[in-house]
């Protein structure tokens, strides 16, 4: 058993930070709040690394502001201030909740979107709600900075498409709210056997009177990466919310997802029967919110 | 360069060369011997490890040292000073002592530290917002209840600045001076201090570092082993093989059958069994040695489960085969039971591997002395069996060595097999250098014996008046590679299978088998948990069939005194069963404001149809005491020192259960003495007498017991030297609040010590107390000397779109005989109800194929505080002649019927029964589907 690392690096800046990657010892992980990354390590799931880099001190990767119409979330922000934050519970609640209920509040201290989103994994809840929530996402590398939209960033399950020596994930860009959209996220958990969140779902909707004018509906797990709802939301949008187009949607959803049995977590048909009250109930209380403008 | 990292501790600046690889934990623990924060799984699970840096709770297991560079830390020794009292602790620390908080004491650190950062955002929290806090933050005592309650009350105290208020808490209706009223822990301040020590707090000059290398494989035979690489690694001090063993090749507690090191050409029985060990100047060296190791093995087809293990085609594990053993029952005649029954029921169910989960992994350090003897600290529930097993691996006298039982972060029954505690004293041995040897949580959980899965098939007949006429069960337990406890816990499983019923034909037989997977135990409960799942189950099945009340149906057929029970056993005292019952009927009709017949019919929440609440119901027996004719015994003794202060020991052990403050009351109130008087010390074979095991429920009974006659001999030594001296009446002496008055003069103790020596008499008394003798199963007459009763209700609330289960209220009466230790009886009675609950709901020991799946805490869950339902304890008190004050156990009977109540309420919500634990709420949601499809085809044919 060697160390974990032999090198641990903490810059400040993003310059530094990338400098770091060309320049330390190789293999190199970047290393946010470490709470898959490390245990992963420690547990033979992760390649060794000889140096970790610590980007929780990066001052670019730590902000958290409104930047003209977009709510800018660094990617190594604790999510326990994502959960709090005024900004972020007044303009991406589905985001809020997800916060929430990312494991224990020791844990979420620490933890950061970025590594949420960075793992890749098909249901991690942050990933699931910034889907939902239209974000966008920065993506650093020595070449220079550009923005993509969240869902390109995955390549399937735990496949992310960042380069791991050369890229950082940055922060994240969401829309701010307008008036009449809202958010939420709700999850179904099974405490038996191996104990995991077992299918999660975010909504965010633009209503306009009794129609939805937009919407955007994220599932995990329902496919390799995080999944998009697109055929459901093709059957909401422009239309009235109403029992049938609620069931034309679901059909749509449940046509267009591609659920799996994970051993001694949930089988595919207990998800498929699931997701109908999960996205019934997130997309009702997405829908009320939206019916008053955010104070 | 070395790069350095600068950090504040609890105030103090700390300048540290950085250590790669190091996380906090480790430097807090290591570096700067902090040890009060623990580690409980080392991968962000538990919570044992919190601290606060820059004032959020981070878990400091996994939290790289260096990012701690320029930060302020905060940990539990940062509280209060370092000699505080109970009067000077931070009023958190406090609260856990005053509201039973702190049991095992393992996890309170992490508690506290989390309600402080907690506190210090919101001064006024709820409940709510105390368990979403706490959520992670696992207690495996289970005092979730009395951990909220101390927050609340630390809260209050400092906003207002006065006192922590203690809780008010009910005396026992038998309470004596000191016995049966409130008082706290004696090895409480130190727990909520962090200052307690546990046995990898502990550290020695020159001390190495131990790895067993294990099998991994669940069935073979060692073809090859070379351990050339990993002795010729650098500061590897030793590394031994079976070749090696020095004296017996095989520990086990009843039956010698579980290889010390397996040989080459010997069988490979379970993943966890092991063929070297390494001692080595660090862990990770030793780690890495084990890693160079070498071994080849001829894989044999693997044994899964009992049912396989007893066909005659099965692959035989041990020299007698697969069989440990058939246990029977016999009473009257089944078949002429079922003859006269109306109605017979027929039900097979299953139970799950379960494991303790005890937060503080087991650790023992093997000391070596110039003298020739070895000291072996260790957490262990049974001390002289420790020394015995050590001795015979090392081939010595048992004297020659000592076992020093440590602070335990919990047992629950896992703690009373061998760990590490040979395979350190042999690395001792080898190198003449002490040697440590700590699991890991993973080795923790892939090695040390667990709860037997076990298939139950209940068959029972009754009349049509609700009388049981006849009960047949039998079983098939999973005792796993090596015996362990097998045999008396699956003896135990198939006395308790036709429940706490007085039946007139009962037939039960078990086959106790040997199979791949690891092996089982002792485990809280010992067999009735399982056994108790099925009846009471059946039970309830039986009462639907019946068209009767399912309290009615146990009522009608409850032990009571002048019961037989189906070993033959007359009831002659101390049944509480009926009125534990009465009171929870009660008790249910209060909380709910509903009437007694609609208490189990399924209530739908008025705003939300899909959730539909119901309660459950089910009863409970479990022995006090060994039984079965095994002579059980407890020694100690108690001193009396020229300071004035006393001193009980006995080897039994404490781990976290509260023995030292049962033994601390007992003595005090013997003596007249103000228990702080009175220190206690257990688990010692060098200072304390044979306690015999920590299980069965017993220590309150028997070292109870062994403490109260020690101390009233030491009472008389006194009365008699001082009537000599002054030459009184015996009778004309007092002994009161700590003095001994002869006619009007009032001498302190210290005082009597020193006459008493000056008279060349010690003041010091051993006593060996055996309890009253029992008899074998199948001898008939007295098989235990005493039984504990309970009844328990659950209010569930089942999600039918979901199948989520949540259990909101409990309600648990026990009839414990007289309550010694209020305080210590409510954290057993919630700790049993949070791992009743743990078992119905979350907990599964998952083995595929002799692998072991749940081989971390983040796949094996055990209930956190989220989960915790009210709970609402009702004590009943039938003494028992024998017991001390009246006492018998609840170590068990608090948890046994909490699974089987929320069965049953989940049936009587939704119409669902669970027959396979834990509830699967996948599989209520298919059977809900599988009746609304059944129910459509009906209609539309």
């Amino acid at each position: 058993m060697t160390p974990l690392w032999d090198t641990y690096l903490r810059p400040k800046t993003l310059a530094e930070a990338l400098q770091a990657m060309l320049t330390a010892p190789k293999p190199l992980a970047p290393l946010a709040g470490g709470t898959d990354l490390l245990l992963d390590l420690q547990q033979g799931r992760h390649p060794p690394v000889r140096t970790l880099l610590d980007v929780t001190s990066v001052a670019e990767m730590t902000r958290l502001e409104r930047r003209g119409d977009q709510l800018y979330i660094g990617a190594a922000v604790p999510v326990a201030r994502l959960t709090r934050d005024p900004l972020v519970v007044a303009h991406a609640r589905a985001l809020t909740e997800a916060c929430a209920l990312i494991a224990g509040p020791q844990v979420r201290n620490v933890a950061t979107l970025g590594g949420n989103v960075a793992h890749a994994l098909p249901a991690a809840d942050g990933t699931i709600a910034l889907l939902a929530l239209g974000a966008e996402a920065e993506v650093a590398s020595l070449e220079g900075s550009r923005w993509v939209p969240l869902r390109e960033l995955f390549l399937g399950p735990g496949r992310s498409a960042l380069h791991p020596e050369r890229e950082l994930l940055v922060g994240f860009s969401l829309p701010l709210l307008e008036g009449n959209d809202a958010s939420c996220f709700r999850r179904v958990m099974r405490p038996q056997g191996v104990a995991l969140p077992i299918l999660n779902c975010a909504v965010w909707l633009v209503r306009r009177g009794d129609e939805v004018d937009d919407i955007r509906i994220a599932i995990g797990p329902a496919d390799a990466v995080p999944f998009r709802a697109t055929q459901a939301e093709e059957c909401l949008r422009g239309q009235p919310l109403t029992d049938t187009t609620v069931q034309q949607a679901t059909q749509a959803l449940l046509e267009q997802a591609r659920f799996r049995t994970s051993p001694r977590r949930a089988s595919a048909d207990y998800r498929r029967h699931l997701v109908i009250f999960l996205f019934h109930d997130t997309l009702r209380i997405a829908w009320e919110r939206a019916t008053s403008p955010p104070s | 360069m070395t790069k350095q990292i600068t950090l504040t501790v609890n105030g103090n600046v700390y300048t540290l060369e950085a250590v790669p690889g190091e996380m906090l934990a480790m430097l807090l623990r290591e570096r700067l011997r902090l040890t009060g924060t623990k580690i409980g799984c080392g991968e962000a699970e538990c919570g044992a490890c919190t601290v606060i840096v820059d004032g959020e709770p981070v878990l400091s297991c996994i939290y790289p040292a260096e990012r701690a560079d320029g930060k302020t830390l905060l940990t539990i020794e940062g509280l209060s000073a370092p000699s505080a009292s109970l009067d000077t602790l931070h009023p958190l620390q406090q609260a856990f002592l005053l509201y039973g908080a702190v049991q095992c004491g393992f996890c309170i650190p992490g508690q506290i530290m989390t309600a402080y950062a907690l506190l210090q955002h919101n001064p006024d929290p709820t409940r709510d917002q105390i368990r979403a806090a706490l959520k992670d933050t696992l207690c495996r005592c289970g005092g979730y209840p009395s951990i909220e309650n101390a927050i609340l009350a630390a809260a209050e105290a400092l906003r207002t600045g006065r006192p922590v208020q203690p809780p008010a808490l009910p005396a026992s209706s038998r309470a004596g001076q000191v016995v049966g009223r409130f008082h706290l822990r004696p090895d409480g301040v130190e727990k909520v201090t962090g200052h307690a020590k546990y046995t990898d707090d502990l550290v020695f000059e020159g001390m190495l570092h131990a790895k067993v290398k294990r099998a991994m494989v669940p069935h073979a035979f060692l073809r090859r082993l070379d351990i050339s690489r990993a002795k010729a690694l650098p500061g590897v001090a030793a590394v031994l093989t079976a070749e090696d063993l020095p004296g017996e090749k095989t520990h086990g507690l009843v039956t010698y059958d579980w290889p010390i090191l397996v040989g080459v050409g010997e069988r490979i029985r379970y993943v966890g069994d092991a063929i070297a060990i390494v001692a080595a100047e660090t862990p990770e060296i030793a780690a890495q040695a084990c890693d160079r190791i070498e071994a080849e093995f001829d894989l044999q087809p693997v044994i899964t489960d009992p049912v396989q293990a007893r066909r005659p085609d099965a692959p035989q594990l041990h020299p007698n085969g697969n069989l440990l053993k058939h246990i029977k029952v016999r009473k009257g005649d089944v078949d002429q039971g079922f003859a006269e029954a109306d109605v017979i029921l027929e039900h097979v169910f299953h139970t799950q591997m379960t494991d303790h989960a005890f937060l503080e992994p087991e650790c023992s350090i093997a000391v070596p002395l110039p003298n020739g003897r070895m000291e072996i600290y260790c957490g262990t529930q049974i001390p002289y069996q420790d020394r015995l097993q050590a001795a015979r691996a090392l081939g010595w006298p048992e004297e020659r060595v000592r076992i020093v039982g440590q602070l335990m972060g919990g047992g629950f029954g896992g703690k009373e097999d061998i760990a590490g505690q040979i395979h350190a004293a042999l690395l001792a041995h080898a190198t003449g250098r002490p040697v440590k040897l700590l699991f890991d949580r993973r080795e923790s959980l892939l090695v040390h014996p667990k709860r037997h899965p076990t298939q139950i098939r209940v068959k029972m007949g009754a009349k049509r008046d609700g009388r049981l006429v006849a009960c047949e069960t039998e079983l098939y337990g999973d005792t796993g590679a090596y015996a362990s406890l097998g045999e008396k816990v699956m003896t135990r499983a198939t006395t308790h299978s036709a429940g706490p019923y007085e039946i007139p034909h009962v037939r039960s037989d078990c086959y106790a088998m040997y199979t791949n997977n690891p092996p089982a135990g002792a485990f809280r409960g010992f067999g009735v948990t399982q056994a108790a799942f099925a009846i009471e189950s059946a039970m309830d099945m039986m009462a639907e069939r019946l068209g009767i009340d399912p309290i009615e149906f146990r009522r009608i057929n409850a032990l009571r005194v002048g019961s037989v029970t189906n070993t033959g056993q007359v009831l002659r005292e101390s049944v509480g069963l009926l009125e534990c019952i009465d009171r929870v009927i009660q008790a249910m009709c209060q909380v709910s404001g509903l009437p007694r017949r609609e208490l189990f019919k399924p209530r739908p929440v008025p705003e939300a149809p899909h959730l539909v609440r119901a309660w459950g119901f089910a009863a409970a027996y479990k022995n006090t005491g060994l039984g079965g004719g095994a002579p059980d015994k407890a020694s100690a003794d108690v001193e009396l020192y020229e300071d004035g202060m006393l001193q009980v020991r006995s080897s039994s052990a404490e781990m976290g259960q509260g023995l030292v403050t049962v033994m601390r009351l007992i003595v005090a109130e013997e003596l007249a003495v103000p228990p702080e008087r009175v220190s206690v010390l257990v688990m010692d074979t060098d200072l304390a007498p044979n306690g015999g095991p920590t299980t069965a429920s017993r220590q309150t009974f028997v070292t109870g017991n062994a403490s109260r006659y020690a101390a009233r001999a030491l009472r008389e030594a006194i009365t008699a030297t001082l009537a000599e001296k002054y030459d009184v009446w015996p009778e004309h002496l007092r002994f009161e609040n700590g003095m001994v008055y002869v006619n009007d003069h009032a001498l302190g103790l210290g005082e009597v010590a020193r006459e008493m020596k000056a008279m060349g008499k010690l003041p010091r008394v051993r006593y060996e107390y055996e309890a009253p003798k029992t008899h074998p199963l199948g001898a008939g007459g007295d098989m235990h000397f005493a039984f504990s009763f309970a009844a328990q209700a659950a209010e569930v609330e089942v999600n039918t779109r979901t199948g989520e289960v949540r259990v909101l209220r409990v309600i648990a009466a026990n009839d414990v005989g007289a309550v010694i230790n209020p305080l210590g009886l409510q954290g057993q009675v919630e700790g049993g109800i949070m791992m009743g609950l743990g078992n119905a709901l979350t907990e599964e020991f998952i083995v595929e194929n002799g692998q072991v799946i749940t081989d971390r805490l983040a796949r094996y869950r055990v209930p956190g505080i989220l989960l915790t339902p009210e709970i609402i304890s009702i004590v009943v008190e039938h003494p028992v002649e024998a017991g001390p004050h009246g006492a018998k156990g609840i170590g068990e009977v608090s948890s046994i019927p909490t699974t089987p109540a929320i069965a049953n309420a989940i049936y009587n919500a939704v119409g669902v029964r669970v027959d396979r634990l834990p509830i699967d709420q996948e599989e209520i949601v298919r059977r809900l589907k599988e009746r609304a499809a059944l129910s459509e085809q009906t209609l539309e044919s």
